[in-house]
C-alpha cells in the first residue's frame, strides 16, 4: 500500500477555529492523515475547521472525494469548513468539481480566521 | 509550524504536477461532433453536478475485481480502459465520444434503451485522467449527481486490481424514489459487468467485490428543483414528440 506523501499540522487560531496545514499530496492514501488531523482539531473544541492549502503540491480526484466526505462529517457535527491558500490551479479544480459552491475560500489566513470568528 | 506568507505571484509560477491531469473549467458543457444517430439531449449547455449538488442520500459504492492470471500493470489496465471504454459498457447502452479514448475535458453522450422510450439520453464529462485513474462527472439531469473514478492498482498480494468507485447522490426526488426499486440495482449491474469485461479483456476472470457505504443519510431538500432537468422525463417527452419532428431519432 502506498505511503501518505502528506503532512498535516493542527494549530488553534482565533477564538473558535483550528487550522490544518496541508503539506504534500492529497490523494486516497491521505485519508487517515486527514481524518486524524480533523479529530485532533475537533478534540480541542474547534467549531470552525480551516484548511490551509498553501503547501498543497498535488491533488487527484480521490483527494477531492476526501474533501467531500470531510465536509459531510463537519456538517454532521454542526461545524463549519473554510479554506485558504488555494493557488489559481486548485481554485479552478474547486470550480470544476463545484466544491466552491459549498466551501468558502479565502486568499489569506487572517481573512479566514476573521470569518471564523464572525460565525 | 512557521506561518507561511501568502504570495500569489510565487504560487502562480509553480505548476503542480497534476496540472495536465485536470480538465479546464467551463461553465457549461459543449458536445463536440457526434455520430449521426446519436441523441444529443440533456448534455449540451448543462452544468456539471457533483455529490454536493444532488438531492438524495450520498453513497460511496466501490466495485473491485482482481485480475488474477493476467500479466499486466495498473497503468496498462487504465490505458486500455480509457482507449476501449465503450466496449466494456453494458449492452443496450451506447457510450459515444467524438474520438477514441478519454482525456480530461472530453464530453461523452450516453444513449440507452429504457422502457417507454427508445432513447434515454444523458452524458458525462471527464474531469481527471492520469496513468492509473480517470474520473468522470455527471451533468444536470443525469440520474446521479457526482463522479465515478476508474482506477487500477496492485493489491497487497501484488495482483493488479481494477476498481470503479462512485461518490453520488440521486439528482432529484423522482430519481431518489427510483433508487431502491431500480437505480441501485442498475448501477451495480453496470459496473459489475464493466469490471468483468475489463478482466476478460486481459484474460482474467474473477468475482467482483462490491462495497456500499451511505456517506450522508440526509436528503438535500433545497435541491428538489433539480427535477426540471430530469433526463428521463425529457427523454420520454423527446421520444413521444418524435413523430412531430421531420427527422425523428435525432436531437
Amino acid at each position: 500500500m502506498p505511503q501518505a506523501q502528506v503532512k498535516m499540522n493542527v494549530r488553534k487560531a482565533g477564538g473558535k477555529a483550528a487550522i490544518i496545514d496541508i503539506e504534500g499530496e492529497l490523494a486516497a492514501f491521505a485519508e487517515g492523515v486527514l481524518m486524524d488531523a480533523y479529530n485532533q482539531a475537533s478534540a480541542d473544541g474547534a467549531r470552525v475547521i480551516i484548511l490551509n492549502f498553501e503547501g498543497l503540491e498535488y491533488m487527484n480526484s480521490s483527494g477531492i472525494g476526501l474533501l467531500v466526505t470531510l465536509l459531510i462529517r463537519i456538517n454532521r457535527e454542526k461545524q463549519r469548513l473554510l479554506t485558504y491558500g488555494l493557488s489559481e490551479h486548485y481554485r479552478s479544480i474547486f470550480q470544476i468539481t463545484r466544491l466552491d459552491d459549498a466551501i468558502a475560500t479565502y486568499d489569506a489566513e487572517d481573512e479566514a480566521v476573521k470569518a471564523a470568528d464572525g460565525m | 509550524m512557521t506561518k507561511q506568507t501568502h504570495n500569489p505571484g510565487e504560487q502562480e509560477q509553480r505548476q503542480p504536477r497534476d496540472t495536465a491531469f485536470w480538465a479546464e473549467y467551463t461553465e457549461r458543457l459543449k458536445v463536440s461532433e457526434m455520430p449521426e444517430d446519436a441523441v444529443n439531449l440533456n448534455v449540451d449547455g448543462r452544468r456539471t453536478v457533483g455529490p454536493l449538488q444532488g438531492f438524495g442520500k450520498m453513497w460511496q459504492k466501490t466495485y473491485r475485481i482482481r485480475l488474477e492470471g493476467a500479466d499486466t500493470t495498473p497503468a496498462e489496465v487504465v490505458e486500455t480502459w480509457k482507449e476501449n471504454f465503450p466496449k466494456f459498457w453494458m449492452p443496450g447502452n451506447r457510450f459515444l465520444t467524438a474520438r477514441a479514448g478519454l482525456s480530461p475535458g472530453d464530453v461523452a453522450l450516453i444513449n440507452s434503451d429504457v422502457p417507454g422510450s427508445r432513447w434515454f439520453s444523458t452524458g458525462i464529462v471527464v474531469i481527471y485522467a492520469d496513468d492509473e485513474s480517470f474520473t468522470y462527472m455527471t451533468p444536470e439531469g443525469h440520474p446521479f449527481s457526482g463522479w465515478v473514478t476508474f482506477s487500477a492498482f496492485e493489491d497487497e498480494d501484488g495482483i493488479t486490481t481494477a476498481q470503479v468507485q462512485l461518490l453520488i447522490r440521486s439528482n432529484d426526488p423522482l430519481y431518489e424514489l427510483m433508487m431502491p426499486v431500480a437505480l441501485h440495482r442498475v448501477e451495480d449491474m453496470t459496473w459489475q459487468h464493466t469490471l468483468r469485461s475489463v478482466a476478460a479483456h486481459f484474460g482474467a476472470s474473477g468475482e467482483v467485490k462490491t462495497r456500499v457505504v451511505c456517506v450522508d443519510p440526509k436528503r438535500q431538500w433545497r435541491q428538489y428543483k433539480n427535477i426540471r432537468h430530469n433526463a428521463v422525463i425529457r427523454s420520454a417527452f423527446h421520444a413521444m414528440t418524435a413523430p412531430l419532428r421531420r427527422n425523428p431519432g435525432r436531437a
